[in-house]
């Protein structure tokens, strides 16, 4: 056990935790952010995308040790209320299905328009091609992404 | 507009109340608006109490005039909880806007169908929540017509106002509510026509979206409580294995660890539900204080492990009483391939027959023959198989993802040895169903791991112990023949279908009642290697096999493959075969035209188009999907779906389930699939179980659905089982090569494509 003081959606936290632990069990268990989603434990799904220093990272593969001291934003905290361009194209376009992939599909479109702002079809597909859906709403997360880009 | 009378029935399935504070509240059941055979019908599927005055849902109408809808049937993505709840409020006369929907809970004493799946929510709930609307409404009417001392029939609702025009009095319904929870509740309510809807047939955005989007606490997985413990399971690494013993000590020493033991669910001589299926009834619990301390222990734990013998179970199913046998053994995908050829030579049961298949074969002009053939699937829905469970001495609290929560009650009441009284089960929102929520194992795996460590447990599979738990959708084979005389008629058709450990035959489907000559048989043979419902169960592969070959046959007959299809349900809708037959021609011809017209089929070349056209869970539908080979790897730029499932209630939320049912059809098509060797599922893990990401969905689909005034059906499935054919359909066309083994992207791979 060590402790880490972490920060995570602009605020401060610490966490006493085994150094090997992946941020998204300290994100689920111990700070009760539970947004972020467990879905396969090794890095294939996505469901489980945060944002390290505004780079999508998968958090089941990042352990809190090598976390501590960078900037973590959980779908908690990608924005104040809910009004991220991403999350209000996802609602314009009522996107999910079950909802379960989609804080990751979020926070991954959330990186990608950070970077490319006017992604193509192809940028899309490929930047997105490591979070699956299950319910296959992949259609409309593309359209959500190029409204969100057009916002 | 339809009068509905309740009078015979009136005080079993509606009761009125005030609302403490001011404000009415309406609950009924789910037999409120059926007929009385219907209720017959109903209380006997369900196995209903004669007296039962239970209600599931309800109408809260605050003296605010503030509206709450409770939507009593799970949501897995279906988008029911804001589907069901319009209905209702169609019919209660009020704006959407503002409309508050809450889940409801299961209660063990109120037996009813909060069931989801079978894609049936919608075609059931129709009659009665429209009839608890109605009421609702007329409630309030006559409470305003008492208080103003008008005539009630004077006197107009709309968007939750009360209006006497002739008087100019008006009032909202919270004014009214207090006075309509002391009206009695009315023997006849008048339904809108379905020409005066407001609410349905609009889109609506999902009730949950918002708390979707920001991450909010639906899913049992999120659920925290004070002093709860993590547990896992580890359970046999191969099918017909068991538990012989586990050396829990040096694990029980690792950090955060609380307990490891072993423990049982069923008892071999318990009479099992239809949905009890277990794959493995003794397993290891490992609890702990967090979820990764308990998987580092699960890496640790040793356990050995022994073959299981051969047992019998008593199943109580749809169909009756049973008695079940689990083979004992230990099976690979190789031994069942070779098994299911053995057994597609021999005599299998006949399911129907019109006619002499075999002389008329004999003696045709033309005959084909050609077998298809599907592996076992895994539901692998995303959020893994969890469930928190809080037992004590006298009482239990389950939480967890369930399709079919009275089917698991009498499970829970057995293994924890206490009364369904005591058992509460409360349902989240489920991360994906797709079938495999119907079994309700894991609701017991946690409520017995919570009993035995006494206190509040949430339970997680890890994605390996989900993906090789079992319950698949079971592997399939059929081989069909078809005849066609000189003039290109198709007058002989067989079907014979197997698969482990059921058919997939449904012998009054079309083409049944089109051909004068047809037999339809099915075999099956047993295995230990678990199966249960998966989207659309049995149509997922008959659909598309009996399409595919349709279209083979439509090639032979040099026909155009619409056309041909169009020509056989004139014929059963001019001439029909036998009287069984399970579809409307009209109806099931209306999808085809749809999709045609859309698509401007007779005037394109279609080079690149496959289609398939197919009708299940009461619902029509046809696809055509355009295909092209890119750099050598399938793109499909184009989808184009008709459906006729009757009214469309949510017509964007419809279309999103449509397009779901399509993209997922599409996957499991090119990529789905779970083999075994020596009982090992081979695929633990997204790394090597494929499934369709975003580069492979189509680039566009259409969803388009026909218009008209019957009673809707469901679509959560009937777009899933045609979209396998109208994939290999225009795989066909895009590559010369016919398609006959899922998951086609193994062939088009061996054949030089990247896949």
């Amino acid at each position: 056990m060590a402790t880490f003081t972490l920060k995570i959606n602009g605020t401060e936290r610490q966490v006493d935790v085994d150094p090997s632990t992946p941020i998204l069990w300290v994100l689920r268990d111990h700070l009760k952010l539970t947004g972020t989603k467990y879905g396969c434990g090794i890095a294939q799904c996505g469901a489980c995308t945060i944002h390290l220093n505004g780079n999508a990272v998968r958090s089941c593969q990042l352990p809190v040790s090598a976390a501590a001291d960078n900037e973590i934003t959980t779908i908690e905290g990608l924005s104040e209320n809910g009004d991220h361009p991403v999350q209000q194209a996802w609602l314009e376009l009522d996107v999910p299905q079950c909802g379960y992939c989609q804080a990751g599909q979020i926070m991954n479109a959330a990186a990608l328009l950070e970077r490319n702002p006017s992604p193509s079809d192809e940028d899309i597909e490929s930047a997105m091609n490591g979070n699956i859906c299950r319910c296959g709403t992949y259609i409309r997360i593309k359209k959500a992404i190029k409204k969100a880009a057009n916002a | 507009m339809t009068t509905i009378n309740k009078k015979i029935r009136r005080r079993s399935f509606m009761k009125v109340s005030a609302l403490t504070g001011g404000g009415m509240m309406l609950s009924f059941n789910w037999l409120a608006g059926c007929s009385p055979e219907k209720q017959e019908e109903m209380k006997k599927e369900l196995a209903l109490p004669d007296e039962w005055y239970e209600m599931n849902s309800y109408i809260k109408i605050g003296e605010n005039g503030r509206v709450t809808l409770m939507s009593a049937n799970p949501e897995f993505g279906s988008n029911v909880k804001t589907s069901m709840p319009m209905i209702l409020a169609e019919e209660l006369d009020i704006e959407w806007d503002g409309v508050i929907v809450e889940q409801a809970d299961f209660y063990p004493e109120r037996f009813d169908r909060q069931f989801t799946g079978g894609s049936q929510g919608i075609r059931r709930g129709w009659q009665p929540l429209r009839t608890a609307g109605a009421t609702a409404r007329q409630m309030l009417v006559n409470a305003a017509a008492q208080t103003w001392q008008v005539p009630a029939g004077e006197i107009t609702t709309a968007a939750g106002m009360l209006y006497h025009k002739a008087s100019n009095k008006e009032a909202g319904y919270g004014e009214m509510a207090s006075a309509a929870a002391t009206m009695e509740i009315p023997e006849n309510v008048e339904l809108k026509n379905v020409s005066d809807f407001q609410i349905i047939g609009t889109s609506r955005k999902n009730v949950d979206g918002k708390n979707i989007v920001t991450g909010k606490p639906m899913y049992s997985l999120d659920h925290q409580q004070e002093g709860m413990l993590i547990a896992m399971i580890v359970h046999p690494p191969a099918f017909g294995m068991q538990v012989r013993s586990v050396n829990a000590d040096p694990v029980k020493n690792m950090p955060g660890i609380k307990d490891v033991f072993v423990f049982e669910t069923l008892p071999d001589d318990y009479e099992r539900m239809g949905f009890d299926t277990s794959s493995f009834t003794k397993l290891v619990a490992i609890v702990g204080n967090s979820t990764w301390e308990v998987m580092n222990a699960k890496k640790q734990l040793q356990v050995e492990w022994e073959e299981a013998p051969e047992k019998k179970v008593v199943v109580q199913g749809w169909s009756g009483k049973e008695e079940v046998l689990i083979p004992g053994g230990i099976e690979s995908t190789d031994g069942h391939k070779a098994r299911m050829e053995e057994m597609a030579q021999k005599k299998a049961q006949v399911l129907r027959k019109d006619g002499d298949f075999e002389a008329a074969y004999k003696t045709a002009a033309k005959t084909i023959e050609r077998t298809y053939n599907a592996p076992y699937l895994a539901h692998n829905c995303m959020e893994p198989m969890n469930c928190f469970a809080d037992v004590t001495a006298d009482k239990a609290l389950v939480y967890g993802p369930i399709q079919a929560p009275e089917m698991i009650m009498p499970a829970l009441s057995a293994c924890l040895n206490m009364p369904r009284e005591n058992i509460k089960i409360n349902l989240s929102r489920m991360g994906g169903g797709f079938g495999q929520r119907a079994y309700g194992h894991h609701m017991v795996e946690a409520a017995v791991i919570s009993q035995k460590v006494k206190a509040p447990v949430k339970m997680i599979y890890t994605r390996e112990d989900d993906m090789s738990y079992g319950i698949y959708r079971p592997t399939y084979t059929a081989t069909y023949r078809a005849a066609l005389d000189e003039d290109n008629n198709l007058i002989a058709f067989h079907v014979k279908g197997g698969g482990i450990p059921e058919h997939p035959v449904a012998a009054n489907r079309f083409p049944a009642g089109a051909v004068d000559n047809y037999l339809a048989e099915g075999w099956a043979i047993q295995s230990n290697i678990t199966i249960g419902a998966f989207r659309a169960p049995r149509s997922n592969f008959i659909g598309g096999a009996e399409q595919s070959f349709l279209d083979e046959v439509a090639e032979l007959a040099g026909k155009d493959p619409i056309a041909f299809r169009l020509e056989l349900l004139e014929r059963a809708k001019n001439n029909p075969v036998g009287t069984d037959n399970d579809y409307d021609p009209d109806r099931y011809a209306g999808v085809i035209k749809l999709a045609r017209d859309k698509a401007n089929w007779d005037s394109s070349d279609n080079s690149n188009r496959g289609v398939a056209a197919y009708f299940c869970h009461n619902t029509y539908v046809a696809e055509i999907l355009e295909l092209e080979m890119e750099n050598n790897s399938p793109v499909i730029p184009r989808v184009i779906a008709a459906v006729d499932c009757g009214i469309v209630v949510n017509p964007d939320a419809a279309a999103n389930m449509g397009e779901g049912g399509i993209v997922d059809g599409i996957g499991n098509a090119l990529f789905g699939e779970m083999t075994f060797t020596e009982g090992v599922a081979d695929k633990q893990n997204f790394d090597k179980y494929r499934l369709i990401r975003q580069a492979e969905a189509p680039k566009s689909i259409e969803v388009h659905f026909v218009e008209n005034d019957i009673d809707p059906t469901g679509l959560g499935e009937p777009l899933f089982p045609p979209i396998f054919a109208a994939v290999a359909n225009a795989l066909y066309k895009s590559t010369g090569k016919r398609f006959y083994n899922q998951p086609f992207g193994k062939d088009l791979e061996s054949a030089g494509s990247r896949m």
